[in-house]
């Protein structure tokens, strides 16, 4: 049911790597290094600013793929990989899509499940791939049985 | 602050012992990350998807386990990160946080990554391919 859906994307999405966001994000999986947050110490780093955690990305938009519909209940979370080129810096812009990168059906315990695969990309202002991402996403029977009634 | 060069393989990062996972941490989460799914804070609609309990956010121990490297970021960066989310984290659970590390090629150093609960379960692993600056 979502095989046809493979390929499609969605339309792209500003984001900026904001300041309070990353302190906050940091804050919530208390890794609250000054790399992240000090102004004084990113100005004094390699990168003369501050970055942003490598798991950020779980904020940012990355817009709407049209005729995905995706229940925000009964999903498992399989998998998820990041690629980065460098790290994401503070205050950035970074441009971020994602595409129907794969969908397969296997029988597992709880039945058939199907398999969705996410890409997902991150661009600099110059539209350079920052990072990319692929999550996984596990729909149990019941769910896809719900999707299809 | 130690450095990642003196590390040899089969040798382990500083393991990081989180504390007893609690409520008010997967509600920080929640608002951090924008995932408002309630099987993370809200017990009813935990116990309607079938669970025990709230458990925490996959990405949560995810984003938790890549701070084994933070110091290290003026020597290189986490190039890749790969994960497999394994098995839940309840409340209360102690989740620890260990990286060893399994190769090195030239500026790219292979991690095992992974995080245990109190009961030596691994609830993810993964690898970390951590990129060496030159200089």
């Amino acid at each position: 049911m979502f095989k046809e859906h493979i390929g499609k994307q969605s339309n792209k999405v500003k984001n900026i790597v904001e300041r309070g966001a990353v302190k906050k994000f940091a804050e919530s999986i208390g890794d609250l290094h000054p790399i992240f947050i000090d102004e004084e110490t990113g100005k004094n780093s390699r990168y003369n600013r501050n970055i942003a955690p490598p798991t950020f990305p779980r904020v940012f938009d990355y817009g709407t793929i049209q005729g995905l519909n995706l229940p925000n209940k009964g999903l498992i979370h399989g998998e998820q990989t990041y690629h980065y080129e460098r790290p994401l810096l503070v205050g950035e812009e970074i441009t971020c899509y994602s595409v129907i990168k794969n969908y397969f059906e296997k029988k597992g315990t709880q039945g058939e499940m199907g398999f969705l695969v996410l890409e997902s990309f991150g661009e600099d202002e110059m539209g350079k791939v920052v990072f990319t991402s692929t999550q996984t996403v596990i729909i149990t029977e019941a769910v896809r049985k719900v999707l299809i009634g | 602050m130690s450095n990642l060069a003196e590390l040899k393989v089969g040798e382990a990062l500083k393991e990081i012992q989180l504390d007893p996972v609690d409520r008010i941490t997967l509600i920080k989460y929640a608002g951090a990350s924008g995932d408002y799914n309630p099987i993370h804070t809200i017990d009813e609609e935990a116990k309607k998807a079938g669970l025990p309990g709230i458990i925490a956010h996959g990405m949560w121990t995810m984003g938790n386990l890549a701070k084994l490297f933070t110091e290290f970021y003026e020597e290189g960066f986490i190039q890749d990160y790969t994960i497999r989310f394994k098995g839940m984290v309840f409340l209360n659970d102690v989740v620890t946080l260990q990286a060893e590390l399994a190769e090195e090629n030239e500026n790219i150093l292979t991690f095992k990554v992974r995080a245990v609960n109190q009961n030596g379960n691994e609830v993810i692993m993964g690898d970390v391919l951590y990129h060496r600056y030159a200089s």
